[in-house]
């Protein structure tokens, strides 16, 4: 296994551990303030301005408060957490004890997900050299009254735990069940207290920004997305990988730099995402036009689009929580009506339910996981649509 | 289970409640532990587990169906999950999946009746740049083909020889 990306990250460019040595010569708000000017969002998907979660948690009045950091990365077509953590780990944690000073956590969680134990060995090494050097524990830095330590918590195996909700009901022994919104855990988090989650991804940004100002990151991307953003290249290209690309690269930029000129539809977003086909190439990838994780799935001219939402409606077939009937039980329809659409038994009208059925979901699901996941099979649906109807024996296996 | 054996189950959990504290937010840690260590969390573990951290055992239930690495019946020492999801599906995984099959003679979902290996699917294991990926136990595999399936299980086969050469060699000293 190699931790493949291509080019130069900016991650590599910031020495670990002076990013908390410049916040901590500022004052609580003044970090805050200048994550705030930079404009960054959640770099999970969501995109919720981080600076205005900060400012919620950290005026929180509680005792004690907790930063999280999620590393429960399970988007398909996501990797580019499993590389920041192979080999910039210590700007995690670098973003993680800047959170515990600007919002006054003592405790900070990583949630890495269960597929990735293998990388916890590396990371327990890393936080007890840190702990050594004075970077963890009682009075980070000399700083009088700054005490923070990290510990690490393993998922297993579910990727709803990823929404923030659902992955503190996990840490605190539960089933990964989303929790309504609000109250949001930067008031009502892990066992009640006050908590930020943020993304590997966003931590590590924030390590950056501290380092090199707000203006630098502010400097690049869209006035709507600023920034630089990692993104996880797969499919058919012929340099997958992990790259680093501004906020509002348009997708033909994208394919070129990764060698995937003759798509015919990319996913943007992972499963959860928008299917593009090559008519809206033009379009940007930013939280204004298409927003994503960073996941981006190629798919070359061969590819059955059919078969692509059978392969995403499975995975939430399998991946709901169960809590909701929308999630639950309209998956299990869709998928139904896939495969009927792959024997060629489907009627255009019992289509067009299920197209109503998935806008349904998306309205009346309780989180994330629910609202999206009737995303790529309408967007499928509306793009190829001379994929879908009439077809006769297939040859595809299926999920084998 | 001797009875014998189900003390020293109930020693190791009380010692992991011990390590991670008895409460409620422990349960998953300790549950990892217990799958780890017997590769199954049995009714028996379950209802340790329950009344140590003071809950119904139903709740310890629940938490354990949820989760798809947290498992109730028995499964094998080596748990090999391919990954099923749409990077890999594109690079062929139906192929190795076949020859995973064949080569250990059971289905996706079985056990090997030696309780030495289970085949299952899990979903994005995040390697989408380097599928077909699966995971044996915490090991990770990276660019899989039906070729490289039996060398993959022949390392896991060795793993038992050595083990078993080193228990017979504890005994005689």
């Amino acid at each position: 296994m190699s931790a493949t990306h291509v080019g130069p990250l900016t991650f590599a460019l910031v020495e670990p551990a002076k990013p908390i040595k410049a916040a901590l010569a500022l004052d609580r708000a003044s970090v805050i303030a200048a994550i705030s000017a930079s404009g960054i969002k959640g770099r999970g998907g969501a995109g919720f301005p981080t600076g205005v979660k900060w400012n919620l948690a950290a005026t929180a009045k509680d005792e004690h408060k907790f930063v999280v950091c999620n590393a429960d990365e399970g988007e398909p077509g996501t990797f580019k957490d499993r590389v920041i953590l192979t080999e910039y780990a210590d700007l995690v944690i670098d973003g993680m004890t800047i959170g515990g000073y600007a919002i006054g956590a003592a405790t900070g969680i990583i949630y890495l997900r269960g597929e990735y134990t293998y990388l916890r060995r590396q990371l327990e090494a890393i936080l007890a050299k840190r702990r050594e050097d004075g970077l963890l524990g009682k009075d980070v830095l000399g700083k009088k009254g700054f005490d923070f330590d990290i510990v690490i918590r393993m998922g297993s195996g579910a990727y709803i735990c990823g929404e923030e909700t659902a992955l503190i009901e996990s840490l605190e022994g539960y089933r990964g069940e989303p929790r309504n919104r609000p109250p949001y855990p930067v008031d009502t988090g892990f066992q009640g207290h006050a908590t930020v989650v943020n993304n590997v991804e966003t931590l590590a940004w924030i390590a950056c920004i501290v380092s090199k100002g707000a203006d630098w990151f502010k400097g690049v991307g869209t006035a709507k997305s600023t920034g630089l953003k990692l993104f996880s290249v797969s499919g058919d290209c012929t340099r997958p990988g992990v790259y680093e690309f501004p906020m509002g690269i348009t997708v033909t930029e994208l394919l070129k730099e990764v060698g995937g000129e003759n798509a015919k539809a990319v996913q943007i977003g992972g499963a959860s995402g928008h299917c593009v086909p090559a008519s809206e190439f033009g379009r940007t990838i930013a939280y204004e036009d298409i927003p994503t994780g960073g996941s981006i799935i190629v798919f070359g001219p061969g590819r059955d689009m059919l078969h692509v939402a059978k392969c995403f409606t499975e995975f939430f077939v399998e991946e709901s929580c169960g809590q909701c009937t929308p999630c639950r039980s309209g998956n299990l329809t869709l998928l139904e009506g896939i495969e009927s659409l792959q024997r060629g038994q489907c009627s255009m009208k019992y289509l067009q339910e299920l197209c109503s059925l998935g806008e349904t979901m998306q309205l009346a699901s309780k989180c994330g996981l629910g609202q999206s996941s009737a995303v790529a099979f309408l967007s499928i649906v509306k793009h190829f649509p001379d994929e879908l109807m009439g077809r006769g024996e297939t040859k595809l296996a299926g999920r084998a | 289970m001797l009875i014998t054996e189900r003390e020293k189950l109930r020693n190791n959990i009380e010692r992991w409640t011990e390590e991670y504290g008895r409460n409620r937010s422990s349960l998953i840690p300790i549950l990892q532990e217990v799958q780890r260590q017997y590769c199954h969390i049995s009714d028996y573990a379950m209802q340790v587990v329950a009344d140590l951290l003071d809950i119904h055992p139903v709740e310890v239930y629940g938490v354990v169906s949820f989760y798809s690495f947290l498992d109730h019946r028995s499964k094998g020492q080596f748990v090999i999950r391919l990954c099923q999801t749409i990077s890999c599906d594109m690079q062929n995984k139906d192929r190795v999946a076949r020859q995973l099959e064949n080569d250990l003679g059971i289905a996706f979902g079985e056990t090997t009746p030696d309780g030495k290996f289970t085949l299952e699917w899990a979903n994005c294991m995040g390697m989408c740049d380097q599928g077909p990926a699966m995971l044996v136990n915490d090991q990770v595999f990276t660019r899989v083909t039906p070729d490289k399936v039996h060398e993959i299980l022949e390392g896991c086969r060795r793993v038992f020889g050595v083990y078993a050469v080193e228990r017979r060699e504890e005994h005689l000293v």
